[in-house]
């Protein structure tokens, strides 16, 4: 840790600034709670799969594990672009973005074709309270991807006309904090979704 | 869809609704367009970014919210008052109970409250603005587009009509077909964004924009109740934003969470409402607690007694009304352990509550009481709300709660926490503020008139139906025997005093405004915190130069070293956010949208919601900087309102 004051990263250095991240940390946590909510539905839900398949007979590792390293990727990659920031390097920001964002797509491209996969396979969103908890919890990961995408291509742009200001700074360095958090989500989604699906 | 599936028909208490909807828009249009005042609306209020405007109109529409949620009452009052009468149907008194409660707490309660927090919280703590005053407009807009869209569903496609818990399956597609329910999911899921992003607002400008020197522990303690609110606010909305997402799944798109077929489990959404719902209470009770204490601090002349053991009874209170959702449904069958283990830390609540109570005459004690009409809300809160207490206390024991469960009973005991707590508080905090807000007093004889109906038709009303729901006589019927006419005769008499006593509340109103004086000073009560440091009409700055805090009650300190918040050596330019018309068409778009997934037309549905959208990036490329208020105009718009 560089604990030097005059290196005061420069999304840090407004008060303005400040305040948007730490509103952003809070709104992390509000997002942590709606996760849970939709982890605890999944795990109450477990098993009640009425006459639809099992997940174990549906969920295979190879593309999970595809997924994940996607993802996991990507938010080293998103990592590469802040640290490219603090340097000061525009290009280097918007290349690492661009490519945590063809990650990202690459990872949604994935996700969609295992929903596909599963609902020919006869476990749509309306086959059983247990598929319904499942495209809930996993779609809901999916859209908030997808958000950040877009999100994301819109701070490309402003970071191609303005450069890195105070303010595209910041921007990104709250969409960093916003990608890391869905990496996370999609951690105990691999785990408590895909693994414990698989065994069970 | 024909027209008269689309308004609601055969009615006739609706059609009068009709009818006076189409007066009331056509008189607004009208004095609008005479008086030529649409762009002053547009300009001054509907683009606002000012903290206190917003304030001004939260509370306005909650006042509206009130009357709405009061005309349902009497409503269902006046069916109740006799046996075997036929005022309401079964199926319009089902839909009149359902949207009074929903409007009441949604609507009305939390709104109001929020209202006041806009306005106070930041003067309180000596800041310009809130940390978001952009976020802050959308917060307001997405409250008032979501009443609205659950507003309508009493002329257009019928109001819900499963209560307002909602409980699965009696809510669900099976069973109540159509768009009434759709209309309460979607308008608490509308207006709960704005709730959730008022919390994280709240919480930033509270913990980042104190004046300097003002420590944590010196915030004035209707800051503090704000802060603690918005940590529940933060913790407890995204479950009901689940909740509500969960049961418009299962009803526009067919998943099976809460039914009886694919193995859904009904019995999860009440505990996803009351995980939600019980923190909720909490939401509209605590702010209530602050403005008391402001209050009885303020017209005891003394330093509020306790001050730390009320901030940490606060958040002990906030950190249980996590821990205690199960007593909601003890009668469900959790069993023995479950319902032991909910029904202690329900009554562990009532401790931190105790403490609040005696620091509250802890206060009073040997002070000199200056009777105001706020006043007199505070000291008519003290006993009322004990008895609802207690009352609760009795309900949090699970074995006794088999027989007061889903009684009249229960209903008395809400009441009298939510009336004697939060709607006594919104009325002592709107009169206390009221000179700082408007720039003159509300008339003190019209207010002890309406708060004597008012209290004394509360009491009427609601001591009652203690004794109704011992008598067995259970909530949410629609006839009453005769065994129960006396005890709901007198309650239905109270109700009325109550909307007399509502009745006059508003028209002081009008009447202060008209020959009331207006301020000098700009404190107005011989204030202790800083709100009062300021010059009424509060400029769209609030504070010429920020004071440096070195104690509680602020205010009192600097009356005594004789400082203002005007200190001409300091002037500097101050930065101020510009108006803008987004949040309002952001919202206005979402809502639409809204509208048009509570009939399912999904096309119409997306085509919005690309709007707002579009609404989205039109913000993110928005590179207004806000501009600067310069020193001149300061110090002419401080000399003239100071009268320097
Ligand atoms: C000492 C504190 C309190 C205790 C021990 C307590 C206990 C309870 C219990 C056990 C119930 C459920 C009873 C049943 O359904 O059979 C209940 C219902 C309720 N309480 Fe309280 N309560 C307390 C304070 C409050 C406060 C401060 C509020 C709101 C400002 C509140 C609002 C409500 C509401 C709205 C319901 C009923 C909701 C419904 O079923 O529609 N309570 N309370
Ligand atoms: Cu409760």
């Amino acid at each position: 840790m560089q604990s030097n004051v005059k290196h005061t990263p420069l999304e840090y250095q407004t008060e303005h600034n400040q305040m948007s991240i730490l509103g952003f940390w809070i709104f992390l946590a509000a997002e942590v709670v709606l996760f849970s909510t939709l982890f605890a539905t999944y795990a109450v839900l477990f098993g009640r799969t009425a006459n639809a398949p099992l997940p174990s007979e549906l969920f295979g590792i190879e593309i999970v594990l595809i997924m994940t390293v996607l993802l996991l990727t990507s938010s080293f990659t998103c990592g590469i672009a802040i640290h490219q920031m603090r340097h000061g390097s525009n290009s280097g920001l918007i290349t690492w973005l661009i490519i945590t964002l063809v990650l990202g797509l690459g990872f949604l491209g994935f996700e969609i074709y295992e929903f596909i996969h599963y609902s020919h396979e006869g476990a749509t969103l309306s086959s059983s309270a247990f598929w319904s908890s499942f495209y809930v919890l996993a779609g809901t990961h999916g859209l908030h991807v997808t958000l950040g995408i877009g999100w994301a291509i819109l701070l490309i742009i402003q970071l191609y006309k303005k450069g890195i200001t105070a303010v595209t700074s910041r921007k990104v360095f709250i969409i960093s904090l916003y990608w890391h958090f869905l990496d996370v989500i999609w951690i105990f989604i691999f785990t408590s979704v895909y693994l414990i699906g698989m065994v069970i | 869809m024909s027209l008269d599936e689309f308004f609601v028909t055969g009615e006739p208490l609706i059609y009068a609704g009709m009818v006076a909807i189409v007066l009331v828009t056509s008189a607004i249009i009208f004095l609008l367009t005479y008086f030529k005042k649409w762009g002053w609306l547009w300009r001054e209020w509907l683009t606002t970014v000012d903290h206190k405007k917003i304030g001004i109109m939260y509370i306005l529409s909650a006042l509206a919210m009130l009357f709405r949620g009061g005309a349902d009452a009497l409503m269902m009052r006046v069916q109740l008052a006799f046996p075997d009468l036929n005022f309401l149907n079964t199926q319009h008194y089902n839909e009149i109970f359902t949207t009074h409660g929903t409007v009441m707490i949604i609507f009305m309660a939390m709104p109001f409250l929020i209202g006041l927090m806009n306005i106070v919280v930041p003067l309180q703590i000596g800041a310009r603005d809130f940390a978001f005053p952009y976020v802050n407009a959308l917060s307001f807009w997405s409250f008032f587009f979501g009443a609205l869209l659950f507003n309508i569903s009493f002329v257009i496609g019928g109001s819900p009509d499963a209560g307002w818990t909602s409980y699965t399956p009696l809510a669900g597609a099976a069973m109540s077909p159509g768009p009434g329910q759709n209309f309460y999911l979607l308008g608490l899921q509308l207006s709960g964004i704005g709730t959730l992003a008022t919390g994280i607002n709240l919480m930033v400008t509270i913990l980042k924009m104190r004046a300097p020197g003002m420590k944590l522990f010196q915030m004035p303690i209707f800051t503090w109740s704000t802060l603690v609110t918005s940590f529940i606010i933060i913790f407890a909305f995204p479950i009901l934003t689940v909740a509500l997402a969960l049961m418009t799944i299962d009803r526009i798109f067919g998943s099976q969470f809460f039914t009886l077929t694919g193995e859904g489990l009904p019995m999860m959404w009440a505990n996803l409402f009351w995980m939600w719902g019980h923190p909720e209470v909490y939401i509209v009770i605590l702010p209530a607690f602050g403005i008391f204490s402001e209050v009885i601090a303020t017209f005891a002349k003394k330093q509020l007694f306790g001050y730390k053991a009320m901030v940490w009874s606060m958040i002990l209170i906030a950190a249980l009304s996590f821990l205690v959702w199960v007593h909601h449904f003890f009668t469900m069958g959790a069993g023995a352990f479950v319902n032991s283990v909910f029904s202690v830390s329900t009554m562990l609540i009532a401790v931190p509550t105790g403490v609040k109570i005696f620091n509250w005459l802890g206060t009073l004690y040997k002070s000199k009481i200056q009777f105001t009409t706020p006043m007199l809300w505070a000291l008519a809160f003290i006993p009322s709300f004990v008895i609802g207490g207690v009352t609760g206390v009795m309900l949090g024991m699970a074995a006794a709660d088999y027989q007061f469960h889903n009684s009249y009973f229960l209903v008395a005991h809400f009441h009298y926490v939510l009336i004697a707590g939060t709607v006594f508080a919104c009325f002592a905090g709107l009169e206390y503020w009221y000179p700082k807000m408007f720039n003159h007093k509300l008339n003190e004889k019209f207010g002890k008139l309406s708060f004597w109906l008012f209290v004394i038709g509360f009491h009427v009303t609601f001591f009652p139906q203690y004794f109704l729901g011992l008598d067995g006589m259970p909530r949410r019927i629609f006839d009453i025997g005769p065994e129960w006419f006396t005890l709901n005769f007198i309650s239905t008499i109270g109700a009325f005093g109550m909307g007399l006593g509502f009745a006059v509340f508003v028209f002081n109103i009008y009447y202060s405004y008209r020959t009331s004086q207006r301020e000098t000073t700009g404190d107005s009560w011989d204030g202790r915190t800083l709100e009062w440091a300021t010059p009424t009409p509060v400029p769209h700055y609030n504070f010429a130069t920020q004071p440096t805090i070195r104690g509680l009650d602020a205010f009192v300190e600097m009356k005594k070293h004789n400082e203002s918040t005007f200190d001409e050596s300091k002037l500097e330019p101050i930065h101020m956010p510009n108006n803008t018309g987004q949040p309002f068409i952001m919202m206005a778009l979402l809502f639409m949208s809204s509208f048009a997934l509570v009939f399912e037309w999904m096309t119409l549905a997306i085509l919005f919601l690309v709007g707002v959208i579009v609404m989205m990036v039109v913000r993110s490329f928005d590179e207004d900087e806000g501009h600067h208020v310069e020193v001149e105009e300061i110090k002419t718009t401080e000399r003239q309102l100071r009268g320097l």
